[in-house]
Formats: C-alpha cells, structure tokens, sequence
C-alpha cells in the first residue's frame, strides 16, 4: 500500500492538540526561552495537496493540511485515547447504538460564523450523498438515525453496536453556511479552506507552498507559532539540503539519513531528531490459492527462513521492529504473548520436508512431483525498502532450497493486472493501520471479492467470528480478548509473512520547543510548540 | 502561395483528429483507471464508493462515448476537468505551470546556442589540438553525468556549504513583501543552478554539431579561395564560414520549439520547480486522463504548427515547394 492512507484520523488527531498546560517559562543562563508568539514553521513535504476538503481528499498530503484546519468531533490523545474535539463530551448508551456528542459553545468557524450542530448534520449527509466522490461514506452508512435536539448536541443511532463508529467523527466536520445548497466538488473551498482549527488558511502557491495563519480565536487557545508553511519539495535528497540550509524546520528522514548523515554534533546541535513506530508494517502475503501455499506449514516454513532482525538492519538501519502480527506492538488490541516463529533455517527445512518438500535438484532447489520450489515475488516500482527486502529474502530463501524471483510491477498495473485478478504467487506490501484494531476488510471471508483487500484469500471461521465480535462491542476487554485470539491464530497459520515495522523518524529544528514525542507522535501539541522571541528568524 | 498555405492547413484538420483518437485510446489503454489510484488499498472504501466515483467521472459510460465527449469538449478548447480530487479545469491546471516551463526552456535553450556556438566554432578552428580535445572532454563530461547527481552536487556545494545561491523553488520565503528589483533578484538566484544543470547536459550535442559543421564548411572550395585572396583569417571564420555552417544549428533550433512546453520531471522534482514535467509525470502516474491528454494535444499542435511554419519558411525560401513538384 502507499504510505499514509487511511489514519485520516490519526492525521486530525496529530494536527489537534490535547489540552495541556502551558509550557512554563524557563530561564537558562541569561538566554531568555520562554514561549512567546511570532515566527513560523516549514514543513517540507513531498507531495502538493489535491484539494483542502477533507471528506473529497485521498492523500496524505491534502489530509495534513486540512488536518491543521478543521476539527472533528472527536480526536486521539497523546496517549491515544479518544477524546472530545469540537464535542465537549460524549456519551455511549449501555447498549452501544446511541452516542450523544455535547458541542463546545462559542467555537467560531474562520469567518466567524458559529459553529453549531447544523455543521455536524451536514458534514453527516454530505458524506453519505451518493452525488459526494468521497472514500468515507462506509463508516457512516452504519448511522441509523441521526438528530440535532438543540444546536449544541448531536444524536446518533446505529442500527448495530459498531466500535469503529466513535473514532469515524474524528472526520473534519465542514461548514455548512458556505456548502448548503452547492455542488461539494466545484467549491472554492477546495482551494481557500475554512475551518475551526487552530490554523486558518492564507494562501496556496501551486506545486511551491500552502502558508497557514494561526487563528487568534482559537478553542484551545492562540497557537504560538504564528504561521505554518508546507513547502512542496518532491525530491528527499533536496528536502534534506533544505533543512541542512535552514530553509525547512521540519521533515520525515529516511533511515539512513536518521542513522549515518545526522549523527554530527553540528547537526544535533541544530536539530532534534525523534523516533518511534510508525503505524504501518509491511509483509510479504501469500497467494491462498495457489498449490504452493495452501499448506501451512510451507507457510511457517518460509516464514522461518527469514531472518526479521537481519531485515531491519539491512534495509532500515535498525530503525524499525519486527513484526509478528497485524497490531502494531504498544497499542493497546497488541498481544505480546504471540508465539513468533524465529529465524532457524534448519526448522524450515523439517517444516518443509514434513510438507513433502524433501528432494533437492543439482541447482539445490527442493523438487516435489518433479516440480522445483519457485515462485516470484511482486513488489511495486518505486519503494527502495520492499524491493531491498525482497532482495535480502530471496537470498535466505535461497539457503533452504527455494528459488525466488522479484518483479517489480508499476503501482497502477500491480493492482488491476496481478492483485484484482489473484494474477500473483506472493506479493510485498505494506499496511497502514488505523488506531482502532478493527480489521475486518483485510482478513474477512466475505471480502476476497476481485478488487477487495483480502486479495491473499484467507478464509477462517473463527477469525470471521472474531472480527465481527471484535467490532460490535465498546467493551475494550473484550475486544481486547477477540483481537489478541486472532492474532494468536495468524501467528500460527501465517497468511502472511509479517516482517517489521518500520519507525517514524521526523526531525525539527532545535528553535522550535514545546516538542514532546508520546505515543501518538509529535504532532498531538502542536499548538503548545514556540520559539523563543530571541531565536526567532521569520 | 495562398492555395499552398491553405492545402497545408486543412491537412491539419484530418491529422489533428488522427492524434485525438491515437491519444486517446493510448491513455485508456494503460492498465488501472485514476478511480483505483485514488482509491485502492483502502479499507475504508467500498465497492458502492469506487461505483460511485467511475459514475462521477463518467468512466462508466462506453468508450465511444467518452470519447466523443471529450473530442466534443476539445472542438470548444475545452479540456475538461482534471480526474484528480481537485476537479480542477485542466486548461487552469496547466496555466498555472506553463509559464515557468516555458520561461526556463526559453532561457536554457539561449544559453545552450549561446555557449555550444562558439565552443563548437573553437573546436574546429583547433581541430585536432590540446584545446579541441580538451573540450571534447569536457563536454561528453556534460553529456555522461546524470543530472540528478550533477544537481545535488552543486546544491551542497553552491547551498549548503558555500551558502551563496539559494537550493531549490523559485522564491525565498517572505520574498512577496520585497521590492520589485529585489524579488526578481531573488527569482534570478535561484534559477541559476536549475538552468546551468538543464544547458550542461545538451551542450555536448550541440557542439559537436557546430563543430562537425564548421569543418564541412572549412574543407570547401571557396573558404580556400578566400584565404588565397589574402582575407584575414578572423574575417574568412566568422563572416564566410560561420554563416554557411550556422544554417543545420538553425534546423535543430526548429526542432526544439514543440519541446518549449515539455519539462524534465528530474530536473523539476530535485528543484522542486512547479513545472510541466512534474504535472505530467503526476497524471500519468494517477492515471488523470484528461490532464496527459490535455498535455499530449497541446504538444501535438504545437509539433504541427512548427512544421507548417517551417515548411513555409522553406517555400518561401525554395520556389520548387511554393509550386508544388519539383523542377517539372
């Protein structure tokens, strides 16, 4: 998958902040740091935003900026909980199918118009409206009902308990006053953005740079930092020069910049670098269908041919873990207790021998029937960390007897020619995962349909009943209980190969304080983030 | 004249239709449609959400259909609107990027004469000594290194360590509340390196043209009858040789102008330069039909138009074309 997208609400949840105390003033020697308005903030990104309504925008770049913009009702916290946003509270009925959201009073659109539940019933219908090209509509169309009994308080209904519903109204609720009435997709909206968040749109120069201004008025308080600017620059390498040059304040390094070109005390003196997880894994997922892989212990096999450890060192510079299921390990639905498979090749080649795998050939590849042990796997062009990992999996493999081949495949022609049809033997990919566990697209019986996620064809009964227990209930110890069961179950039948985790590892410029990395990234508080009045450049 | 010029343009008609239908089936021929781009991979969608954006862009209509639609739309100079979430006009989309491209190419394209003449003129009139084969290096050196690498070079050379030329975009930062003098300087600074990158690379072609040229030229006849007449060797270079040997260079300038338009999407992503190349390379890349094909016709028109201006240049220089067949 490509990177980023579908944690649209962990991008709000970044962009918003979590209400915290104000940073105290410090004094250290006679330099004065205490917060202190004024400057601003330069992100490099590599992608240009396609449109700054949310509920239309597919990519990662559009959703960070809108993200700055508008508010959701709800959003995660530093710790990633869910918490109110434009919602004061909530509250779950006992029986799951009602959430009632109490609305913060007083909080102002950009042009100053009151925000009220009017907003909150049109972001709702504008979403579900088959006219509307939005990816969103599936979370809502679980809505049985939905009311407004005064301005400041929203009522849903769903016809089923649905876990996943909470955390969906952390999508940007839009302003009504300007869209009623208009066809959503011609909005200048589009282009000029407004929002309730803390930052207001200024301007959009295209393919260079979108400028945002703090909005004074804001529910949380005044950010700090009074303007953010996302600079479009698509190469790394450049993005990188930038920031060495002082012309970017803040980006994503890739890991051999984090872990060999940024370990100068110069650098470090100049820069704060942080890293932890990222939400994402990649994997290398098996064809079901096909006769190589429907016996499950060739799968574990495979599985304990690959040295994980020596993966992330060699394509991620040790900046990453590994992974042994779909739950990124620290969040609360991961099981620690999963029985991993370690990297023995002498285990795999009993699996293998146990799975009629016996004989091997003069090239030393195993024969069954006659038949060599030899498959390809498929990776899409233009991500260097699958096709390396492909490359150092081809050579393990290599070890126990199985020949492999890498192809690598346009993203476009990947996924109509070889992954809709089941036209693949193994493919190399990657997830990005949401914050709630739910997984029921990616492993659900029912969705191995051409062009749906479980490609691989996993079918397990259990699982099946493990992912619809898992999403229909609020009780999280239950949940808990369903999700840490299915991946014991993975664990052991392994559909997938999972391989790491790779880590996020954003740097910003040591000028900007107030940055304190938690589970949910650095991005939680960034209305808290300031520059000390003697520091400041812009 | 008149009766040639108007042949040639109503030739234009049945062959501009010819490019639209290659055009457009080529783009729809390449596998995935921008609805899967959009998106794919995405658990949050459903099967009704991606029916649901085909029907929006009309993708599930028949192929005929659409094209008729579109070729309908393109008789009006309408392109259409980009199949991106923007939704964006296509003409406003290549609007915003055309005038960097064409400024840049302009710009390049002065300078890559401006040097490769004289260094080809150099190189003949010492052929074959230290001097010609030093050029000869240098500027294969040019024409060998890749781009991307050369620009990164220079970037931490000129940006980082030495901090003189400013390393990628087209503005500084703030740069709307200078002066206008002080803008444009701004401007300046920070196309030097994109331009030097962009000319370095095709000065070796070029040269070597100029190069070839000269000594054609320098072997003929009448260059020895000027020289024996006693001219100035300056004056027998660059009055009577240069000329005759300039007139080739004058046909590849020709060739050039549909490329005006075309940007090189490395050069543009390492400058991060907003540029055609980049938009184009972005649409194909999300399969944004009317976008590539919005570019391709705008490339193929202009190609046409060249060659009418061209063919006309030729008829009024070769009264053979004017008539139409040969010396009858």
């Amino acid at each position: 998958m490509r990177p980023a997208r579908w944690f649209v609400l962990a991008l709000v949840a970044l962009a918003a902040a979590c209400s915290q105390p104000a940073p105290q003033p410090k004094q250290v020697g006679s330099k004065d740091i205490s917060p202190a308005y004024g400057d601003a903030i330069v992100e490099g990104t590599i992608g240009e935003a396609s449109t700054l309504i949310p509920v239309l925008a597919s990519d990662a770049a559009s959703l960070a900026v809108a993200g700055q913009i508008y508010n959701g009702l709800v959003k995660y916290d530093k710790d990633l909980n869910i918490v109110g946003d434009l919602a004061e509270s909530f509250d779950i009925a006992r029986d799951g199918l009602t959430i009632t959201f109490h609305l913060r009073r007083g909080v102002k659109w950009h042009d100053n118009a009151p925000f009220t539940a009017r907003d909150v019933l049109y972001s709702y219908r504008v979403v579900i409206d088959p006219k509307t090209p939005t990816a969103y509509a599936e979370d809502f169309k679980q809505v049985k009902s939905i009311t407004a009994p005064d301005d400041y308080t929203v009522r849903v209904t769903y016809g089923a308990p649905y876990a996943p519903a909470l955390a969906s109204w952390g999508a940007a609720i839009l302003p009504a006053h300007l869209l009623e009435g208009q066809d959503i997709t011609k909005s200048p909206l589009a282009r000029k953005p407004v929002g309730t968040g803390p930052y207001r749109f200024k301007e959009w120069v295209a393919g260079q740079k979108v400028v945002l201004e703090s909005n004074h008025d804001y529910f949380e308080g005044r950010p700090w930092i009074d303007r953010y600017i996302y600079r479009i620059i698509p190469d790394t390498s450049t993005m990188y020069m930038e920031l060495k040059a002082g012309a970017v304040d803040l980006m994503n390094l890739t890991p051999v910049q984090f872990a060999r070109q940024t370990t100068s005390t110069r650098f470090t003196a100049r820069f704060n670098k942080y890293r932890y997880p990222s939400s994402g894994y990649v994997y290398m997922g098996y064809n079901l269908r096909h006769p190589l892989f429907t016996d499950k212990r060739v799968r574990q096999a495979l599985t304990a041919a690959i040295n994980k450890e020596e993966l992330i060192h060699g394509v991620l510079f040790g900046m990453g873990q590994k992974a042994v299921g779909p739950i990124i390990p620290g969040r609360w639905a991961y099981n620690p207790h999963v029985k991993d498979i370690a990297y023995d090749p002498r285990h795999a080649a009993e699996l293998l021998a146990q799975a009629g795998w016996r004989e091997k050939n003069s090239d030393g590849i195993l024969v069954k029937d006659g038949k060599p042990f030899s498959f390809t796997i498929l990776t899409n062009q233009g991500n260097q960390q699958r096709l390396l990992t492909a490359q150092i999996v081809q050579q393990r493999l290599r070890f126990v007897g199985i020949d492999v081949r890498i192809r690598v495949v346009e993203w476009a022609t990947f996924l109509k020619e070889f992954v809709d049809k089941g036209n693949f033997q193994v493919v190399m990919l990657g997830w990005n995962t949401s914050q709630d566990p739910d997984m029921y697209d990616i492993w659900h019986s029912s969705k191995t349909n051409p062009g749906e996620l479980n490609f691989i064809g996993y079918k397990n009964a259990e699982v099946d009943r493990l992912l619809v227990e898992g999403r229909s209930t609020f009780d999280i110890e239950k949940r808990k209980k369903a999700y840490f069961r299915i991946q014991d179950i993975l664990a052991d039948e392994q559909p997938y190969t999972f391989l790491y985790v790779p880590d996020a590892l954003p740097v910003v410029s040591s000028r900007i304080r107030g940055v304190k990395p938690a589970p949910a990234g650095i991005g939680y508080n960034q209305i808290h983030w300031y520059v000390p009045k003697a520091e400041q450049v812009y | 004249m008149a009766t040639y010029l108007l042949k040639r343009i109503l030739m234009l008609i049945p062959l501009m239709l010819g490019i639209t239908l290659i055009t457009f089936t080529v783009v729809h021929l390449a596998p995935g449609e921008p609805v899967e781009m959009q998106m794919a991979m995405n658990p949050k969608v459903g099967k009704e959400a991606r029916e649901r954006l085909r029907k929006f862009y009309g993708l599930d209509r028949p192929l005929h259909v659409q094209y008729a639609d579109w070729v309908g739309k393109l008789v009006r100079l309408d392109l259409g609107r980009s199949f991106s979430p923007d939704n964006r006009p296509v003409t406003a989309k290549i609007r915003e990027r055309l005038p960097i491209t064409l400024s840049l190419n302009i710009i390049a394209l002065l300078l890559e004469f401006g040097l490769a003449i004289p260094i080809g003129i150099m190189a003949a009139t010492h052929r074959d000594t230290w001097l010609d084969k030093g050029i000869t290096v240098f500027v294969f050196i040019g024409f060998a290194v890749p781009t991307f690498w050369l620009a990164l070079l220079l970037m931490y050379l000129f940006g980082v360590k030495l901090g003189w030329l400013p390393i990628s975009g087209l503005h500084t930062l703030g740069s709307d509340s200078y002066g206008i003098p002080r803008y444009l300087w701004d401007m300046a600074k920070h196309l030097v390196m994109p331009i030097m990158v962009a000319s370095f690379g095709s000065l070796a072609g070029m040269s070597r043209y100029m190069r070839s040229s000269m000594l054609n030229v320098i072997g003929q006849d009448y260059i020895t009858t000027a020289r024996a007449k006693g001219l100035p060797e300056r004056v027998v270079i660059y009055k009577h040789a240069l000329r005759n040997a300039l007139l080739p260079l004058i046909t590849l300038a020709g060739f050039s102008i549909p490329g005006l338009i075309g940007g090189s999407v490395i050069f543009e992503s390492i400058y991060s330069i907003p540029g055609m190349g980049q938009l184009f390379y972005q649409s194909v890349m999300s399969r944004d039909y009317p976008v590539v094909m919005g570019i391709l016709i705008i490339g193929a028109l202009l190609t046409l138009i060249g060659n009418l201006v061209a063919d006309v240049c030729y008829a009024l220089a070769d009264p053979r074309i004017r008539h139409g067949g040969g010396a009858q």
